[in-house]
C-alpha cells in the first residue's frame, strides 16, 4: 500500500506494531522557541538576582550558565517523559527509535550534537538533515538513534447510531463491509448532505431514496449484528 | 467477533491497565491518595507484564480482524504506554558511575590509543613547536596572536604586578574565575567534541588552534623570562586541561572515524557504535575540565605558595592522571547490558 503519512511503525518484542508520528520541523522550532525563551528568561532572572553579589555572583551565574546551557534540555527529556516544556507544550516528545523512553546516554549526545546541527546558522544542517530523514532526524537524533515523536491523543471510541437494521441486497465483501461500519462510524460529523452524497457512492447498494445516508446506516447496523 | 463485543468484553482490562500507568507516573504521595480516595487498591496486586501482553494480543487481534481505526488507534496508544513503561531504561546512576570511573572510562582511553596519539600530536605538537620557535625567533608571536592580547597576556604575568593582583584577589574573584574556567573551557572541550561530525575537521581545527595559541602565550612569556609566574600558575591545572582538551579531539576524531573509516559497517551504524564510545571518554574529559577549572581557580592563582611545590604538584597531577588513563581497570571486564 501507498504511504500517505509519515507515520513509523516500529516491531516490538511482542510481535506487534506500533505506529508513531515523526514531528516535523516546524513544530520542533516552536518547542525549541519556548525552550529558548524560558532559558534567556531563567538567565535574565538570575543575572539579577547574582548582580547583588558581585563577582561571587558572576561566578554562580557562569556556572549555572554552563549547566543549563548544555544539559536543561537533558535533564527533562530523561526525568519528564522525554519531554522538556517547549516539546511539552507543543505536545511532543524524545523516544528511542525503537519507541523506548530517551536513556541518559542518548539524550546527552543528541543535545551535545546540537552543536553541529546549529552550523553553519540556525539549525541549516539540522534541517537538511531532517528533511533527507524519514523520521525527521537531525544529526544528533541520527547518531544518538532518537526521534522526536507527537503524543497520542486521547481516543473516544465513536459509536454506530441505533437505526432498524436492513439487509444488504446481496452479500458484501469484508472490505465492503469494514467501509460501510467506518462510514456510520463517521456520520456524526458529516452534514446530511454530505453524507448522502457519500453513502450514494454505493451505487446499485441502495435503492432509489431520498436519505441514502440513513439508508447505509441501516446496513451499517445490520453488519454489526444489530439484527432483531 | 463483532467490535461491539470485543469493546465489550475487553473493555474493563483496557480501563484497568491505562488506569495503572496512570497511576504508576504519578509520585508516590499523589498515587497513595489516589488509591484511597478513588478506591483502587487493586493497585498493588496488579500483573502489569501479563496484562501487558493480553492487551499486545489483542491489538493483533483487532488488527488482523481489521476493527475500525479509532478501536486500533486507542489499544495502539495503550500499547505504546505500556511498551514505554516495560522498556523503560533502567539505570543505577552509582553503579555506573563506579563502574566507568574505575573500569570502562580508562579503558576505553586505552582502546582508542591511536586517537589520543593523533589528538595529543595535533594538539601538544603545535603547542610545543611553536612554544620552541619563538624561543628562537621571538617575533612570531605577533603573527599568530594579535598584539593588543599579547600585551594583556604579559600584564597579567609581569612579576611586579602580577605578585600583587593575586596577593590582593578575594574568595569572591575566585568563584568568579571558577564559574568562567567552567563555562569557557568545558564548552570548548564540548564543542571540539561535537564538531568532529564534521569530517573531524572542526576538532582538528579547535585543536590546531588553541594548540598554536596557547604555545605562543607560553613561548612568548617564557622568552620574556616570566617564568615563575606563568610556570607557576599553569603547572597546576595543566595536566587536567591539556589531557581534557586531548581526550576532547580525540572523541571527536571518534565520530570522523565513523565517516571517514566505517569498515564493515554502514556509516550509520558506525556512527551510532563510534558515539557511544566517544562519549564515555567526553564524561572523563568534562569532569577532567571541571577538576582543572577548581585548581585553577583556587590553588593556580596563590601566590604565597613556594613555586617549587608548585611544579612539584603539578608534575605529580601529571604522574597520577597517565597513571590512571595507563594502569586502571586492566583485565577487568564488565557485563554489558
Amino acid at each position: 500500500m501507498q504511504k500517505l503519512d509519515t507515520n513509523q511503525d516500529i516491531d516490538t518484542p511482542e510481535g506487534i506494531a506500533i505506529s508513531l508520528s515523526p514531528v516535523g520541523p516546524i513544530v520542533r522550532a516552536q518547542a525549541w522557541m519556548i525552550d529558548n525563551l524560558i532559558f534567556f528568561g531563567v538567565m535574565t532572572v538570575l543575572g539579577i538576582l547574582t548582580s547583588f553579589l558581585g563577582e561571587l555572583g558572576m561566578g554562580i551565574y557562569y556556572v549555572f550558565l554552563f549547566f543549563l546551557y548544555w544539559f536543561y534540555p537533558v535533564f527533562f527529556e530523561v526525568l519528564f517523559n522525554g519531554s522538556t516544556p517547549g516539546k511539552k507544550a507543543m505536545n511532543v516528545r524524545v523516544l528511542h527509535i525503537d519507541g523506548t523512553p530517551v536513556s541518559w546516554a542518548a539524550s546527552i549526545n543528541r543535545n551535545l550534537l546540537r552543536t553541529v546541527d546549529f552550523l553553519p546558522l540556525f539549525y541549516a544542517i539540522g534541517f537538511i538533515s531532517m528533511l533527507l530523514n524519514n523520521r525527521f532526524q537531525r544529526l544528533g537524533d541520527v547518531v544518538a538513534g532518537t526521534m522526536v515523536v507527537y503524543n497520542p491523543n486521547q481516543i473516544v471510541l465513536p459509536e454506530i447510531a441505533e437505526a432498524n437494521a436492513i439487509a444488504p441486497a446481496y452479500p458484501l465483501a469484508a472490505e465492503e463491509q469494514r467501509a460501510i461500519l467506518n462510514f456510520a462510524e463517521r456520520l456524526d460529523n458529516l452534514s446530511t448532505e454530505r453524507s448522502d452524497e457519500l453513502a450514494s457512492l454505493t451505487g446499485p447498494l441502495l435503492e432509489k431514496s431520498t436519505s441514502p445516508g440513513q439508508q447505509l446506516l441501516s446496513i451499517a447496523n445490520w453488519i454489526n449484528g444489530r439484527r432483531t | 467477533m463483532r467490535q461491539e463485543q470485543f469493546v465489550a468484553q475487553h473493555n474493563e482490562v483496557w480501563h484497568q491497565l491505562s488506569e495503572w500507568l496512570r497511576l504508576n507516573s504519578m509520585n508516590s504521595k499523589d498515587r497513595h491518595t489516589s488509591i484511597k480516595t478513588n478506591n483502587l487498591h487493586w493497585y498493588k496486586d496488579f500483573d502489569f507484564p501479563s496484562t501487558y501482553r493480553q492487551v499486545c494480543q489483542h491489538l493483533a487481534l483487532a488488527k488482523s480482524r481489521q476493527y475500525s481505526q479509532p478501536l486500533l488507534d486507542k489499544i495502539g496508544n495503550l500499547v505504546l504506554a505500556g511498551h514505554q513503561q516495560f522498556y523503560r531504561p533502567k539505570t543505577n546512576l552509582k553503579e555506573k558511575f563506579f563502574s566507568l570511573l574505575l573500569v570502562k572510562l580508562p579503558q576505553t582511553i586505552r582502546q582508542e590509543w591511536i586517537l589520543i596519539t593523533i589528538s595529543s600530536v595535533l594538539f601538544m605538537g603545535s603547542l610545543i613547536a611553536t612554544l620552541v620557535a619563538i624561543q628562537i625567533n621571538p617575533d612570531l608571536t605577533y603573527s599568530i596572536v594579535d598584539a593588543g592580547n599579547v600585551a594583556q597576556m604579559e600584564h597579567m604575568y609581569r612579576p611586579d604586578s602580577h605578585a600583587r593582583a593575586s596577593e590582593n584577589r578575594q574568595a569572591d574573584s575566585d568563584v568568579y574565575m571558577f564559574g568562567y574556567y567552567i563555562m569557557n573551557n568545558t564548552s570548548i572541550g564540548l564543542r571540539t567534541f561535537a564538531s568532529g561530525l564534521l569530517f573531524g575537521i572542526g576538532s582538528i581545527f579547535i585543536l590546531l588552534f588553541n594548540g598554536l595559541t596557547i604555545g605562543t602565550v607560553a613561548g612568548h612569556l617564557t622568552q620574556l623570562g616570566y617564568i615563575e609566574t606563568f610556570w607557576g600558575f599553569v603547572s597546576g591545572h595543566s595536566a587536567m586541561e591539556l589531557i581534557a582538551i586531548i581526550i576532547s579531539g580525540a572523541a571527536g576524531l571518534k565520530l570522523s572515524a565513523a565517516l571517514l573509516r566505517p569498515g564493515q559497517r554502514s556509516r550509520l551504524r558506525a556512527l551510532k557504535e563510534n558515539a557511544r564510545i566517544a562519549l564515555v571518554m567526553m564524561y572523563g574529559a568534562a569532569a577532567m575540565f571541571f577538576i582543572a577549572a577548581f585548581i585553577e581557580a583556587f590553588w593556580s592563582p596563590r601566590t604565597f605558595i613556594p613555586v617549587n611545590i608548585k611544579y612539584a604538584v603539578g608534575i605529580f597531577l601529571w604522574v597520577v592522571v597517565i597513571a590512571y588513563f595507563s594502569l586502571v581497570g586492566r583485565g577487568k571486564v564488565l557485563d554489558e547490558t
